[in-house]
């Protein structure tokens, strides 16, 4: 067994906030070993990203380390007499300053905002060599544009006078860790290094840093909250709770024999694939909805025959290019503009959740907004069945889009920026009420009391503001007020991935049930895969714009034929040691650039395939011929 | 980058035209014009006006035009360099303003150069140390210099020069300088003279401007990208020039455009109140005799400085952030 590089003893940090001391982390004690990887598991909150910053000594400075010890050996320090107590060392000191980017360095969640926006890679990383060794200029230069070329960017030389906001998010990240990597630090602690990334290119990152670990012989601390990144990457596992350690050990022991019933709820709160047909997941802190029968009363039901007229939704041939700005009175020259949703069509039945998923920037929002009007597509039409009576979406005006309105409502992403600050939890409930002209004050009161029971809150805090409501609940907020005109068609974009593990699950599950008594239909957009596949019934896989496959769910999972779906299915991390990612067949960023795609598949000028049928609900994007190949 | 240059330096034309049709037009609205005020004063002196002359007048004047001829009268002497003839000193409008102008540069370029002066390493250290006892006090005088009239200032301070220093009262220079062509001794007199009038027009300027850089750097203080930049062994006063300080320096840049205009004529009152050679009180006396070509050149002046300010610091925005350089335009 190697050596201990960093050992952390009954480490308590404190916070000075106005109304008292908040203990953040009460006593965490764990070592890690020279290049190992132990990740630092839990949900938010749990102290996990404190205790890594006072590793670096970088707390914000209302914390102070109240007692324990952090000792870092690495052969180096103390001229390897011995380790360094850390948490002795002055913050901001000569010494820890040493230490700090130099033998031990971290990457963050994200990588747009932890890079300065003014200054150039080549500055920012060249800047970290500078502080840490005596050489010249253009030296650390040369230092840097190796370590770029080390974590594999296309072209290093020019990299290293890109600003980062000129590079994508795969690319900022690999910027960060050149710049933490370029020292060679003994340790290197990664705070969340991909939750902000797409499945793909978190593939692709971690297994740069599993690479560049077994080159540069260094320890990694990872601190996350998802366990499939903990399943493929750790050989030691920390879980930690409200500041304390719950339980550690080896990853096989943990995933395989989880003791502690923290860990083993954990565990089962997270959408995984492989669920048991009708499994539901459970929720650390589970909520009951209930209900309802104010809502259902003004609701019409279907006439019988009602869904024979077409289904619930239809859309076809939709096609929106945003325009590139027009510069100034001079010079202004017609912009080529961005294809952001490109000939999409399909259809979604009453009832149904259909799942939309995608990458960042692949025009899934576009989509969910062209459906509700609040974008107008440049061609193409969608039609929604109301009772029987096809109406024409993109045609409505005045009254009859008022009315639209009513049928189909939006639950947004971010449950901090969509309730206003300003409004208490019962006018953000209300206020769909009030514009539609339902009820008097009287009724519309019973109403919201409702449907804070409905998504399980507790009705005497509809004075409160939002803020005083946890991102799980806030969500829950948005979803009552999406419910309060009793709308057909839920559009979910991204309903949980802003939330905490333990929370998606509450969240989802909540989502299930109403659609179950309420008798919804939603349209699913996640980034997710297996939160898709555990809430949809059919999945549509969109990539730069276009629906490249789209299938009943156990039929894209068990035969996924789009080159893209099956790099998506491939990148997905699961929280299981024995289904490790294959992370050696990872094209890098070529599954989603359709002109690479292999034949039949490939979007170019030449070929510009379209949906094809290959049988029980199964379409994708393919020329003619796949029809064949796939029967032969 | 070069196309932007002269793209922006094009748009600056349609806009000072722009300006120069509402300038003239505003100096139009009261109704007559600068001879009515005239006999009026006269006739309320007792004295009166030979009708033949007033009428002689108004012809050389050319007041009897229509407003669109006189408009473009005005505007193509401009253009030659000659701002038109001054009714009230009967002198050529460039002679009235000239010295003036000049003194006013100098007392504005002073007054933004204290208030950055001043401001910046008090923001810097209000930030860095959000609600110790130095932000409070600080705080509590920033306050105190943005609610004080700076009349009132110019007058305490115009007190206290006399009492103390035996500076002389009023004026940016010594009586006995006045008039006179420049000299080591005159200059030394309007540097003696100059900072009340720099400290109270840059007051309140300051106080607003240690508000806006505190507020900005502590937005910018708590960026992620600050931590990395500790996280690399920056020492926390390198790191906080490199970066944040970088950063907030945006809206810093940005307010020239603003500055200007607003130090040259918010001084006004100050400059009435301490009578000072500028150009303040002569707009505020010529708006109101209706000296029409006099307030004209003053508001034309007013309104190319805001513009080139604000092209001044459109420029320095792009040099010194590479997102406004780089994807201006392109993105969105």
């Amino acid at each position: 067994m190697s050596r201990t590089l960093l050992r952390v003893e009954d480490l308590k940090v404190d916070f000075q906030v106005p109304g008292g001391v908040v203990h953040a982390v009460r006593g965490v004690s764990f070592r890690v070993r020279a290049g190992s990887t132990v990740a630092l598991v839990g949900e938010s909150g749990s102290g996990k990203s404190v205790a890594a910053q006072s590793i670096l000594r970088i707390l914000p400075r209302n914390a102070t380390i109240a007692d324990g010890k952090i000792l870092f050996d690495d052969g180096i320090v103390n001229e390897g007499a011995g380790p360094v107590d850390i948490a002795g060392l002055k913050a901001d000191g000569t010494a820890m300053r040493a230490l700090r980017g130099g033998r031990i360095s971290i990457i963050f969640q994200e990588p747009m905002t932890s890079l300065s926006p003014l200054h150039t890679v080549g500055d920012q990383v060249s800047e970290a060599v500078r502080l840490h060794q005596r050489v010249t200029a253009r030296q650390a230069r040369v230092q840097a544009e190796d370590m770029l070329r080390r974590v594999r960017f296309p072209d290093p030389k020019r990299a290293l006078d890109t600003y980062p906001f000129e590079l994508s998010g795969g690319l900022r990240q690999r910027a960060m860790i050149a710049m933490a990597l370029v020292c060679r630090p003994a340790l290197l602690i990664a705070d969340e290094p991909t939750t902000a990334l797409d499945v793909t290119i978190q593939a692709q990152i971690l297994k740069l840093i599993k690479d560049l670990q077994a080159d540069l012989g260094m320890a990694v601390l990872l601190i996350t909250h998802d366990l499939g990144v903990v399943a493929n990457l750790a050989d030691e596992v920390v879980v930690m709770h409200r500041g304390r350690v719950m339980e550690s050990g080896t990853r096989e022991d943990i995933f395989a024999d989880p003791r502690h019933p923290y860990l083993k709820a954990l565990l089962r709160a997270v959408p995984r694939f492989h669920m048991a047909p009708g499994e539901r997941l459970v929720p650390i802190r589970s909520i009951t909805s209930e209900g309802g029968s104010l809502l259902e009363k003004d609701h019409q039901p279907w006439p019988p025959g009602a869904d024979a007229a077409g289904p619930l939704l239809e859309v076809e041939g939709v096609r929106k290019r945003y325009g590139a700005r027009k510069a100034g009175w001079f010079g202004a020259k017609a912009g080529a503009g961005t294809l952001a949703v490109d000939d999409v069509s399909f259809a979604i039945a009453r009832g149904e959740c259909v799942g939309l998923v995608g990458e960042s920037g692949c025009g899934k929002t576009t989509l969910s907004k062209i459906l509700m009007r609040a974008l107008t597509p440049d061609a193409g039409s969608v039609r929604f069945n109301d009772h029987g009576r096809i109406v024409d979406v993109l045609g409505l005006e005045g009254a009859a889009l008022t009315a639209f309105r009513r049928k189909v409502q939006f639950v947004f992403q971010d449950p901090f920026g969509s309730l206003n600050p300003r409004m208490t939890v019962f006018d953000i409930i209300a206020e769909p009420l009030v514009i539609h002209g339902i009820g008097d004050e009287a009724e519309r009161a019973e109403r919201v009391k409702e449907l804070m029971g409905l998504v399980g809150l507790d009705a005497r805090h509809l004075r409160r503001y939002p803020h005083s409501f946890s991102g799980g609940q806030r969500q829950r907020i948005g979803i009552a007020r999406a419910l309060a005109l009793r709308p057909e068609l839920l559009l979910l974009d991204e309903p949980v991935s802003a939330l905490d593990v333990s929370i998606q699950a509450q969240v989802l599950n909540l989502l299930k049930d109403l659609k179950e008594r309420l008798g919804l239909t939603y349209l699913f957009v996640s980034h997710n895969l297996a939160v898709v596949d555990y809430m949809a019934d059919r999945i549509l896989v969109m990539c730069r714009g276009r629906i490249v496959e789209s299938a009943p769910r156990e039929a894209l999972f068990r035969n996924p034929v789009h080159p893209y779906t099956r790099a998506l299915l491939a990148a997905v991390p699961e929280p299981d040691p024995s289904r490790p990612l294959s992370l050696t067949d990872l094209e890098e960023g070529r599954a989603s650039d359709p002109a690479r795609w292999p034949a039949p598949f490939t979007i170019d000028e030449d070929h510009q395939p379209h949906l094809v049928d290959l049988g029980g609900g199964h379409c994708v994007r393919a020329d003619a011929s796949i029809r064949v190949r796939e029967v032969a | 980058m070069l196309g932007y240059v002269i793209r922006r330096i094009l748009i600056m034309i349609p806009t000072l035209l722009a300006i120069s049709v509402i300038t003239f037009v505003i100096i139009q609205l009261p109704p007559g014009d600068y001879l009515t005020t005239l006999v009026n004063e006269m006739q309320s002196r007792g004295e009166s006006m030979d009708q033949g002359r007033l009428a002689m007048l108004r012809e050389t004047y050319g007041l009897d035009r229509p407003m669109y001829e006189q408009y473009a009268l005005w505007l193509a002497g401009m253009l030659r360099g000659d701002f038109g003839y001054s009714f009230e000193y009967n002198l050529p409008v460039s002679d009235v303003v000239g010295d003036r102008l000049s003194l006013t540069a100098i007392v504005s370029f002073a007054t933004i150069l204290f208030i950055w002066v001043v401001s910046f390493p008090i923001g810097i250290y209000s930030a860095t140390r959000q609600y110790s006892l130095g932000d409070y006090v600080l705080t509590f005088l920033g306050f105190l210099g943005l609610a004080t009239p700076s009349f009132l200032l110019a007058l305490v301070m115009l007190y206290f020069a006399n009492v103390w220093f035996g500076t002389s009262i009023g004026g940016l220079m010594d009586p006995r300088y006045i008039g006179q062509p420049w000299s080591w001794g005159k200059a030394m007199s309007v540097f003696e003279h100059m900072w009340i009038p720099v400290i109270v027009i840059g007051t309140a300027g300051t106080a607003a401007m240690i508000r806006r850089l505190r507020a900005n750097l502590l937005d910018e203080l708590h960026k992620p990208y600050v931590v990395t930049a500790r996280a690399k062994g920056l020492p926390p006063g390198r790191a906080l020039v490199k970066y944040p300080l970088r950063v907030a320096l945006n809206p810093f840049v940005s307010d020239i455009g603003n500055l200007l205009p607003q130090v040259v004529s918010g001084a006004a009152i100050v400059s009435v109140v301490m009578s000072l050679p500028t150009t303040g009180p002569m707009l505020l006396q010529a708006l109101r005799s209706q000296d029409m070509y006099l307030a004209g050149s003053f508001l034309m002046f007013l309104a190319v400085l805001t513009v080139i300010g604000v092209f001044l610091s459109d420029l320095a925005l792009a040099a010194l952030d590479p997102r406004i350089r780089l994807s201006g335009g392109a993105s969105r």
